[in-house]
């Protein structure tokens, strides 16, 4: 039960600085005025032309794709294996299990795979292009190894040593309804939630705010008319204008 | 000054990327500004004592304005999708070119005073202090960044290193150390209306010869009329286009475009310069001050139109950004955009039959199109997306039998910038410029090679003069480059007895 107790401490505590950090950042951004149109063109002219350029970006990749095809291939193997990954990890949060988390358990288990490949993939990328080894701090391999070793922990337990899921379901539950359960003290799968603890802590303060980040992109969210739309930021109103004058 | 010697890059049969070689470029920096270049701008002269303490502060003012800057300084993860994009790594292999890195060089003091991990873990996320080797850097490689947005089409967060670039430059100006070259034409403007200083007699006896000039060529008055109250239509057009070749046989063609529709315009001596050399230096109060001598004279010849010349940031600040600085234009004719381009204004007219073209008069010339950075990925032509790039293209062919385009890769939004832009059109950058043109160089060699290309036409001031210099280190000729309105002026056909 201590374990558990200190699991569940630890869970409600990375919660909280997930979601204090992230929400700090993100009314941040949104505080801060984009000053002037700077929509990389060609760019849409409607609110929904926008909404759809920033779909494509969040779901296929858009740029990325027009960028590098095996950092787009690696990089959307890797955020949708890890998306349906998480997906599945549904079921041990809600009981009676959602219908359709029911249905997509064998697709996650190919999703964890494809998670690992792209992983690995990204990973010989920053190590084998000399620019992108250039460019990589100790930060950017951690990052890696931390997802790697959550996507690998995972697997592990899945094809090797299975651990006793019914309990930690009980442990999920647990948490989700402020009744706490002792959790397996199984090596692999304390490794995997601790790997995923460090994740959610170090979310606000890293590049993956990369996450919130490509929504608050103006290069990607304004439309293009500036000719139509007068654009001023509040600080930009103030200024002292110079002209303005009937000579 | 002294002669700087370097090697031009050799064009190949495709375009390679260089290898990394550290600090390859490390020595290329521009002349600095002197106190009389940094004061009309409202810049300390020269580098203050707290330098440090100064430009955090400047960079935290900045983060807070800006949200590009505050997103892009958290967003980037180092995918490397950029770090083969830039013409500038492309042509000299130095890894600071690469647009991450050149980021970096901000993100990295960004990291140290601005965020947890950075305080924490310097070492850890790569935070470093701001110390004098950084600002050296920073001198040194946002001066070999053009703002062309390239990278920014590539990047999956839309991080367009254009906005790091302008933000390093301004804490830069903010701490006493900006660009000679920038500061010192920004300053002209203020004081005189445009980037050479060219005072209203100058200019004046300046277009009285291009009349006589194209009287005599043509045989018809085509005028080119100064600060004339009541006209239709303020023409604002690089300062360039008034004596540089080959941008006055683009000013030629504007003048014979309005001279055959019939519409009554204007040049202003008080605002006698579309550039506007505030978007290089990020200055967004300079960038405003330059732009409403523009809407002063406006108000002042009571025009009822605004158009713009050919010029790429000048469009990018006119056509995004007027309305924000200087609008709302509400005292000009609804009926037209404002502001609008010389290409969408020859293009209306050639849609609607008011322009009489004889392509044959260019059949000596095959043509290809340089789509200018500024054009292509920060602004637009006529009422579509996508329009800066098939308006150029429209008025090329209907004055000219032969055109082909370079390869699609580097045409439209993946264009090449010149390598002269983003106020880089200096002699102390020439090894930057010259080896920043090796991409364009090179595709057009392509098409010089495979169709027998002997112009490149261009919409673009600083693309014009950059070509004109730095195309004969690649053997090619300088007169290679032309305004897409020299085309148009030569095709135009007038009644012989007008």
């Amino acid at each position: 039960m201590l374990l558990g107790s200190i699991f569940a401490i630890l869970f409600y505590l990375a919660t909280i600085i997930f979601l204090v950090g992230l929400g700090e950042r993100i009314v941040r951004y949104t505080r801060t005025p984009a000053p002037l149109v700077i929509p990389t063109t060609p760019a849409p002219t409607t609110r929904t032309g926008v909404c759809a350029r920033m779909f494509r970006e969040v779901v296929f990749f858009e740029s990325l794709f027009k960028g590098s095809k095996w950092s787009w291939l690696f990089g959307w193997l890797f955020h949708f294996g890890m998306l349906v990954a998480l997906m599945r990890h549904l079921r041990y949060f809600t009981e009676p299990v959602w219908s359709w988390v029911i249905l997509i358990q064998w697709v996650g288990v190919y999703a964890g795979i494809a998670m690992f490949v792209g992983l690995v993939g990204l990973w010989l990328r920053r190590l084998m292009v000399d620019r992108i080894r250039y460019i990589s701090a100790p930060s950017d391999h951690l990052m890696l190894a931390l997802l790697l070793a959550i996507a690998g922990s995972g697997l592990a337990m899945k094809y090797g040593q299975h651990t006793d899921i019914v309990s930690v379901k009980a442990f999920a539950l647990g948490l989700v309804r402020f009744d706490w359960q002792p959790l397996p003290s199984d090596g692999l799968l304390i490794l995997h939630l601790s790997f995923v603890l460090i994740l959610m802590l170090i979310f606000p303060f890293s590049k993956l705010l990369h996450a919130p980040g490509v929504f608050f992109s103006p290069t990607r969210n304004m439309r293009d008319t500036p000719r139509e739309h007068r654009h001023v930021a509040p600080w930009a109103n103030n200024l002292p204008r110079s002209g303005n004058q009937q000579r | 000054m002294a002669k700087i010697e370097f090697e031009t890059p050799t064009i190949k049969d495709w375009l390679s990327t260089p290898k990394v070689q550290p600090d390859a470029m490390a020595h290329s920096k521009p002349f600095v500004a002197k106190p009389v270049h940094q004061e009309p701008l409202g810049f300390p002269g020269e580098l203050v004592d707290n330098w440090q303490d100064v430009a955090l502060e400047k960079m935290g003012d900045l983060l807070g304005r800006y949200r590009s800057l505050q997103v892009f300084m958290d967003s980037c993860v180092k995918c490397g999708a950029c770090t083969d994009k830039c013409h500038y790594y492309l042509g000299t292999g130095d890894p600071k070119n690469m647009p991450v890195a050149r980021q970096d060089l901000m993100r990295k003091v960004y990291r140290r005073y601005f965020t947890l991990a950075g305080k924490w873990f310097p070492k850890l996320v790569g935070a470093v202090e701001l110390s004098e080797e950084v600002i050296n850097d920073w001198y040194s490689y946002y001066h070999q960044c053009s703002e062309c947005r390239r990278c920014s089409v590539y990047c999956p967060y839309g991080i367009d290193t254009a906005e790091i670039t302008m933000a390093g430059r301004e804490i830069l100006a903010t701490i006493g150390v900006g660009q000679k070259y920038s500061n010192e034409i920004i300053s002209k403007v203020h004081k005189i209306g445009n980037n050479l200083g060219l005072p209203e007699p100058a200019l004046a006896d300046t277009l009285e010869g291009l009349e006589e000039e194209v009287e005599e060529d043509i045989n018809v008055p085509v005028k080119f009329p100064l600060d004339q109250k009541g006209a239709d239509v303020l023409l604002v057009t690089p300062s360039a286009d008034f004596f540089a070749e080959p941008h006055v046989d683009g000013l030629i063609g504007y003048a014979k475009v309005f001279h055959q529709a019939g519409i009554s315009w204007t040049l202003s001596s008080y605002a006698s310069e579309a550039a506007n050399f505030g978007i290089f230096i990020g200055n967004y109060e300079n960038m405003q001050k330059v732009a409403e001598r523009i809407r002063q004279a406006a108000l002042d010849l009571g025009v009822k139109r605004i158009v713009v010349g050919e010029c790429g940031h000048a469009w990018r600040v006119a056509y995004s950004f007027w309305n924000t600085l200087i609008g709302p234009f509400d005292f000009l004719d609804p009926a037209y955009p404002v502001p609008q381009h010389i290409c969408e204004f020859t293009n209306d007219l050639l849609a609607s039959g008011g322009l009489k073209v004889d392509p044959e008069a260019n059949d000596d010339k095959v043509v290809t199109f340089h789509d200018s950075c500024n054009v292509s990925r920060g602004s637009r032509l006529g009422s579509t997306p996508g329009g800066q790039f098939s308006i150029p293209r429209t008025l090329i062919r209907s004055a000219c039998n032969h055109f082909v385009d370079m390869a699609p890769d580097t045409i439209h939004e993946h264009t090449f910038c010149c390598g002269g832009g983003g106020g880089l059109l200096t002699d102390d950058l020439i090894e930057l410029r010259v080896k920043g043109a090796l991409p364009r160089a090179q595709s057009l060699q392509q098409v010089i090679e495979s169709h027998g290309v002997t112009h490149m036409a261009a919409i673009c001031a600083i693309c014009k003069s950059q070509f004109s210099k730095v195309l004969p280190h690649y053997g090619m000729g300088m007169d290679m480059i032309i305004s897409v309105h020299q085309l148009i002026g030569d095709a135009l056909v007038f009644d012989s007895n007008h």
